[in-house]
């Protein structure tokens, strides 16, 4: 690892300060939350700033406290903690189940969650040193290369998959992103966090420079919500997702009022599935109407050539979802 | 840039010890190089394999992944300070008795992550101690033996409490 110099942050706007002054300076900062990401990136030098600006020196943005009905999570929050959280795991258990999916229990203990949405992506080129689009060159080599765990949905001239657990969740809950930067706080619904490859493809999502991700409210549930989330591994435990789904189903006695499906591991964001929402509005939950969701939510994949597989996949996945969430069992689901 | 090595002060298995650092340096090298205690092991050093697992005021924590100067007013566990004198923890002494070790690399990490596993929930079923010990790697034993070891001393932990 390159040396650096720590500087740790009173708060979040000291933060950004921070980061500005590194520039004035003609230096390079990063953002460190659990470092869980980073210090992989920085010993391999994919990253090598000359400042460390830890957020963990910031105290009190670790809580999950209500909000209006909701409830307002500081992005520093671990993901053991998050899991673990009774009332993100009553009423956003899709949130909960998705941080516990995360990794090992070794990394959820020191993992952020600004830190698992602000990860960058894990595709071996890019994690390799390749000087592919992402770091800096002008190709994805994944597209001629071996591209198995690569997009099916919205790549192009990148097909990263974006590796959050927790964004899929947080799209389908309708949360918003509080970001601190130079000119004080913005307010970011989660669906328009993430950006496509098409726009910009070096990055992930609207953070500018000096910005920080500094914690995400939730609105509150309705009362019939329900919600989970669905990991595909290649493995049991420890790694990304393959494939996920992240659903919330608003039912009220056997119909469901709205639905918010939103796919993990296919695309470069969270990709969400408004056509499969309205099949299911207004409907029954029935194992005929899983099955068409699932065939609706793979319409528009382009697969690459050796992942073909996470169609089928996909299809199959979010039919056995829809039914598992909407509690009707898995029996009659394929 | 001129670099200055950071002083740093911290609770290592219950003593109190201070130790200099580079800002960049893993709490992994600072044990090891700066401590001597070269118990807790290095593996892949990107978080993959658990071999550096050890407790950072009481949680479990790659130690590959966190920076020295964290350590700074914590408390810090690694396998050095599991036995009591000459007297083997209880997880120490299965791993013997099943053999649930072969080239030792990966048995610091396993038994300080199950000390975690235990210190949470003292009777722990057989699915929920692999998943839980699913992010440490071995490459030699197989994991059974491990496993068998770790309930085996679950239960005799809950006896030698009654
Ligand atoms: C073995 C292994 C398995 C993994 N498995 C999974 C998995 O199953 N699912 C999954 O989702 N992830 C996985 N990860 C990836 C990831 O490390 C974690 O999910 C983790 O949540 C990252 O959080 P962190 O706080 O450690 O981030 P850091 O490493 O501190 O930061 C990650 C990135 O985000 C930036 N950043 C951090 N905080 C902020 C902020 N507040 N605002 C703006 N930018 C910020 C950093 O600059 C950096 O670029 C895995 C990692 C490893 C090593
Ligand atoms: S050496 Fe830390 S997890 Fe492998
Ligand atoms: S005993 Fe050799 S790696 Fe586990």
């Amino acid at each position: 690892m390159k040396s650096f110099t720590n500087a740790n942050p009173r708060d979040m706007a000291h933060a950004v300060t921070l980061m500005r002054q590194a520039r004035q300076r003609g230096l390079t900062s990063v953002l460190a939350g659990g470092g869980s990401d980073l210090l992989g990136m920085m010993k391999e030098r994919l990253v090598a700033p000359d400042v460390l600006v830890n957020l963990k020196a910031i105290k009190g943005l670790d809580r999950v406290t209500p909000d209006g009905g909701g409830v307002a999570i500081g992005g520093l929050i671990t993901l053991d903690a998050l899991a673990g959280h009774p009332l993100i795991r009553r009423q956003y258990a899709v949130l909960a189940e998705s941080a516990e999916s995360v990794a090992t229990p070794q990394i959820r203990n020191v993992a952020t969650l600004a830190g698992n949405i602000c990860q960058r992506p894990w595709c071996w080129y890019y994690r390799n040193g390749f000087k592919c689009l992402k770091n800096g060159g002008a190709t994805c080599y994944s597209i001629t290369g071996e591209n198995e765990f690569h997009a099916i949905f919205g790549g192009g001239p990148s097909y990263i998959v974006h590796p959050s657990d927790t964004a899929p969740p947080l799209v389908a809950l309708d949360a918003r992103f509080r970001i601190a930067g130079p000119t004080g706080e913005r307010v970011v619904p989660a669906a328009d966090f993430f950006t496509l490859p098409k726009d910009d493809a070096a990055r992930e999502n609207v953070l500018k420079e000096d910005e920080v991700l500094a914690g995400i409210v939730l609105p509150a549930m309705r009362a019939g919500a329900r919600s989970r989330y669905h990991k595909v591994l290649d493995r049991e435990a420890w790694t990304h997702a393959v494939v996920s789904a992240a659903i919330v189903l608003d039912i009220d006695r056997d119909v469901c009022r709205s639905a918010r499906i939103v796919l993990g591991g296919v695309a470069p964001i969270p990709w969400r599935l408004p056509e499969v929402e309205k099949m299911l509005a207004g409907q029954r939950i029935t194992p005929e109407l899983a099955a068409g969701a699932g065939e609706a939510a793979v319409a528009g994949a382009r697969p690459l050539a050796k992942n073909g597989y996470k169609v089928p996949l996909t299809r199959v996945m979010v039919a056995r979802a829809i039914i598992a969430t909407a509690d009707l069992g898995l029996r009659n689901a394929d | 840039m001129t670099v200055t090595k950071l002083h740093i002060e911290t609770t290592i298995n219950g003593e109190p010890r201070e130790f200099l650092c580079d800002s960049h340096e893993t709490l992994l090298s600072a044990l090891r190089n700066g401590l001597g205690l070269t118990g807790t092991k290095e593996g892949c050093a990107t978080g993959d394999c658990g071999a550096c697992s050890i407790l950072l005021d009481g949680r479990l924590v790659p130690a590959c992944l966190v920076l020295a100067p964290e350590a700074q007013g914590r408390a810090v566990t690694t396998i050095e300070g599991l036995s009591s004198g000459d007297a083997l923890h209880p997880l120490q002494q299965k791993f013997l008795e099943h053999a649930a070790l072969q080239c030792g690399v990966c048995t610091p990490g396993f038994i300080v992550a199950a000390k975690a596993l235990l210190d949470a929930k003292p009777n722990p079923s057989e699915d929920e101690t692999r998943y839980w010990l699913a992010g440490n790697l071995c490459r030699c034993t197989g994991y059974d033996k491990i496993i068998r070891a770790v309930l085996d001393a679950a239960s005799e932990m809950k006896e030698s409490a009654i």
